[in-house]
């Protein structure tokens, strides 16, 4: 073991911001000019990989203890707080930037074809640049006020990529509401800063998470309170339930940005964040339930929701926020490590998928512009037997669709798996019996994830195309800077989760080819153990068993079997199912028209929260700000005019008035003189 | 007997300065003023001021008050017997303020033994040789000699400035 | 009879306040303004008696003073009556601006 020094820590976070400076100075002086952004926009990230790469091939052989921390100035002395400009290096820190900067290079070099043709295209690449500076700065802040600077910064960039055409209506529309919802998450994470702060006093993590399990009682109101607090800023960042609304309309923005932001990184600054604090949420155990069983229902939900969608963007958003889900299943039962796995496997299939709809949206988009057919390139009922023009997308979304299905031996088969093992295996202590519940319904939503992806999949490439005669001829497959990506996060999705295989699947007969083993695990363990600590101080050893069938081994067998054969099931019957294009296709009816609309809840909020919120609103301003506040400035302004029209009538103009004035002065002397 | 004296003239005095006030057209109200100014150097007189008291009948009852008139028949005021007291709330406060005024001045005054009133001037001086012009004039033309020349170059500003003010066209 | 000559000087000059104030012709204004200067005079004559002969010899300087003022103030009063023919002071408000 020897010392690690990191090798240009700064400059992986501050490329991007250069590349920010450069692009937004195009955008600004000369946006025409398409050549800087494109050489500047993939370049800066792809630097920033390599140092970040290297960094982490030296920590590989340092074993690394302690994370790093380099402060850079004092940013905020305030009392007894200080808080500094300081980054953190760790095996956490490091995975989630090898993450953010290698998929984010793929889809800035994806984005240079997509959005070739687009006028705003330096404006995009310095929001997408500036965009993962803030994450970044997220993920490798040293404290939580650093963290949360890049929290709002990447709110920010989603919002200005969001409404990237904010030409349209809607999709100003959407980014407000992206802002919006965000902002009320905002206020959980401040306020469990602020209650952090004044418990422990310091906001850094080092000294924060070191002085906790002293702090704080085992499962006590305060620590339950900042976590639960914490799990609400996740709710509004990570799309979970009750705040997940913005991010299928976030779609109106540009597919990869779609990608990038609402699938692989921005969106996982939830999880990062609770696996970050793991050791608070350790404390915790009403909380742990609360963020699995939050997680468990929106990955039912939303999987419920993407079941009948017909938009192939909405599917993917709701498919993100379903897995999302799976990631708060895995770092609320204490799995954190399992919980950062599917992070990653799911940013590699996640983004492919965005990446892969992208060119699919692409193609249609360039078939109808040249028919003039107005016909929407996005929905899947006017796609199909896409198959035949698109043979590289077609295999890259099918390897894509079987990893986050959950088939082995694709990447999401061992996230996924393992996550649903861990909530059998955390099913002990007082909340067993909700444990128990929460791997029932991540059992079912797997079930369900399969059978939407899969119609997807039927629906745009297999069967008859839909397009139109005259489109056909226009459908081809996208050009070499579109697909490369693609087949690179391909091979990622099938290799990524061999990173990680569980002891109990390394041993089975054929399942058990892949060599590593629980290798993420063991890097993650400086920063999980703490917190493992805590929970095997206080809680039961874990079951070996799931509450129905066997053990782990037992389930990884039996989930790949299902997953298998939902996806046949389903490949039969949407397989079998006609469809019409969009403009002559029946509205959906009963339970599908229901989940088509879904479940009304966007309705819901509006009639419950938006509207008494808008119309009380509108009440103060009428009575508290027109009349109260400009009354009483406007009554100053008339109270001074009063005095000044009575001070005007002593300017008579008349001698008398003023010899009388200078009476008057002679009186107040004499009075002074003689009293 | 000097002091029945004063008694009378102060009562001229007071009754004229009244009538300036109250009279109803300006030849009236100037007629009051000179009963005054007279009233005032027969006072002097009784003070002892005897120089002073002479040439307050030649200065001003003599040259300043034959000035007004000169202009009240140049401007043919005399005829004009409309009242022109401003009225009302003017009068009240007009008379307050000017009550107010008198009784602080008194208050000034009352209270504590009076002034004593020193001997004649003219008799102290009279024996070295002097006489009422002299009294004044001494000091006026030793000590305030400065003061004197500047009265003089006061005086013909003031001839000037009436000149330039009164003529038609400049 | 010093003292009193300061009351009856009191006295006057009050009167000629009240003049001041409540009148609105200017002839009789620069009268009543004569009458304050007056008032002053024999409050300087009669402390001079009490004092000293320096009182009297400000009492020539005020009243060299009052004549020059007088002169120049009638001249000013006939340009007024020039330009409007009246010497009536509610007709002139120009100081208000």
């Amino acid at each position: 073991m020897h010392h690690f020094e990191p090798f240009l820590l700064g400059a992986i976070v501050l490329l991007p911001l250069v590349g920010f400076a450069v692009n937004g100075l195009t955008a600004f002086l000369a946006p025409e000019r398409k050549t800087i952004p494109t050489v500047v926009g993939p370049t800066v990230l792809a630097l920033a990989f390599v140092i970040a790469l290297t960094n982490f091939v030296r920590m590989l052989g340092a074993e690394l203890h302690e994370p790093i921390v380099r402060s850079y100035w004092s940013w905020m002395p305030v009392g007894s707080l200080q808080i500094d400009a300081a980054l953190q290096l760790d095996q956490l820190s490091m995975l989630m930037t090898l993450i953010v900067t290698g998929v984010g290079t793929l889809i800035h070099i994806f984005s240079v074809g997509y959005m070739k043709a687009d006028p705003g295209y330096a404006r995009y690449f310095a929001y997408l640049n500036l965009f993962v500076f803030f994450m970044l700065v997220l993920v490798l802040g040293a404290s939580f006020p650093l963290m949360f600077v890049g929290w709002e910064g990447v709110g920010l960039c989603s919002y200005l990529l969001i409404g990237f055409w904010y030409k349209e209506r809607k999709n100003a529309d959407a980014g407000k509401k992206a802002f919006i919802v965000n902002r009320i998450g905002d206020f959980g994470f401040i306020v469990a800063m602020m209650l952090i702060f004044s418990n422990l006093g310091t906001l850094d993590y080092v000294e924060v998470f070191e002085a906790a399990p002293a702090a704080f009682a085992y499962g006590g109101g305060v620590i339950t309170a900042i976590t639960l607090f914490l799990f609400l800023g996740a709710t509004g960042k990570s799309a979970q339930i009750p705040l997940y609304v913005w991010l299928p309309d976030a779609m109106a923005g540009p597919t990869p940005v779609s990608a990038l932001i609402h699938a692989a990184t921005m969106v996982t600054a939830g999880v990062y964040m609770i696996a970050r604090a793991g050791v608070l949420f350790a404390l915790a155990p009403v909380s742990q339930v609360v963020v699995a069983g939050v997680g468990a229902l929106t990955a039912l939900f939303a999987a419920t929701i993407g079941l009948a969608q017909y938009d192939i963007k909405k599917v993917l958003a709701y498919s993100t926020v379903s897995q999302l889900g799976y990631m708060f299943i895995g770092v609320g039962v204490g799995a954190f490590a399992a919980g950062v796995f599917h992070l990653m496997t799911h940013a590699f299939f996640k983004a492919l998928l965005f990446l892969g709809s992208g060119a699919v949206i692409h193609a249609m988009h360039e078939a109808f512009h040249h028919t003039h057919k107005d016909w929407d390139p996005q929905d899947m009922r006017n796609m199909g037997g896409l198959r035949k023009y698109m043979p590289i997308t077609f295999w890259t979304m099918w390897i894509a669709t079987l990893a986050i299905a959950g088939v082995w031996p694709f990447a999401g088969f061992f996230s996924k798996d393992e996550i649903i093992w861990q909530a059998a295996a955390h099913a002990v202590g007082p909340y067993a019996g909700w444990y128990k519940v929460i791997w029932a319904i991540a059992l079912l939503a797997a079930v369900l994830t399969a059978f939407y992806m899969t119609r997807m999949m039927v629906m745009t490439f297999h069967g008859e195309n839909r397009t139109g005669e005259a489109e056909r001829k226009h459908l081809h497959e996208v050009p070499a800077v579109m697909w490369v990506p693609l087949a690179v996060l391909a091979v990622l999705s099938v290799v990524g989760g061999w990173v990680n295989v569980p002891h109990a699947v390394a041993d089975l007969p054929v399942l058990g080819w892949i060599p590593t083993s629980e290798w993420l695990h063991e890097w993650l363990h400086p920063i999980t153990e703490h917190a493992d600590e805590i929970m095997a101080a206080n809680l039961p050893a874990l079951a070996e068993t799931a509450p129905i069938g066997g053990s782990a081994a037992f389930w990884a067998v039996a989930s790949f079997g299902i997953a298998v054969a939902v996806i046949a099931i389903a490949f039969r019957v949407v397989g079998s199912r006609q469809y019409r294009p969009a403009v002559e296709s029946p509205e959906p009816v009963g339970l599908a028209r229901l989940l088509y609309n879904k479940w009304y809840v966007d309705e819901i909020y509006d009639a419950v929260v938006v509207r008494p919120v808008v119309n009380a609103s509108k009440a103060l301003w009428r009575f508290v700000d027109q009349g109260l506040i400009d009354g009483t400035v406007n009554g100053f302004g008339n109270a001074s005019r009063a005095l000044g029209w009575v001070g005007s009538r002593l300017q008579t103009g008349q001698l008398n008035t003023y010899a009388f004035a200078v009476a008057i002065g002679v009186l107040i002397l004499l009075g002074f003189v003689v009293f | 007997m000097s002091d029945l004296l004063w008694w009378v003239f102060a009562s001229l005095a007071v009754g004229g300065a009244a009538g300036t006030v109250l009279g109803r057209n300006p030849v009236a109200s100037l007629l009051s003023l000179v009963l005054t100014f007279f009233s005032l150097a027969a006072i002097y007189i009784l003070l002892g001021a005897h120089f002073i008291g002479a040439l307050q009948v030649m200065v001003y009852a003599g040259a300043i008050m034959v000035l007004f008139l000169f202009v009240i028949m140049l401007l043919n005021l005399g005829h004009d017997f409309r009242p022109d007291l401003r009225k009302g709330a003017w009068l009240v406060s007009g008379f307050a303020t000017t009550g107010l005024i008198f009784y602080f001045i008194w208050r000034s005054f009352a209270g504590g033994e009076g002034l004593a009133m020193g001997a004649d001037p003219l008799l102290e001086k009279a024996a070295e040789g002097g006489n009422a012009v002299s009294i004044i004039a001494e000091p006026l033309f030793r000590d305030f000699l400065v003061a004197f020349e500047l009265t003089g170059v006061l005086l013909l500003v003031a001839v000037i400035g009436a000149v330039l003010l009164a003529k038609r066209r400049v | 009879m010093v003292t009193n000559s300061l009351m009856l000087a009191a006295i006057l000059f009050s009167i000629g306040v009240l003049g001041v104030v409540v009148r609105r012709n200017a002839i009789i204004l620069f009268l009543c303004i004569e009458l304050m200067l007056n008032a002053v005079n024999l409050a300087f004559v009669a402390l001079s008696r009490a004092v000293g002969i320096e009182g009297q010899v400000f009492v020539f300087f005020v009243m060299a003073v009052a004549a020059a003022e007088a002169a120049v103030g009638l001249a000013i009063v006939i340009s007024i009556f020039r330009h409007s023919e009246t010497v009536d002071l509610k007709n002139f408000n120009l100081l208000r601006w």
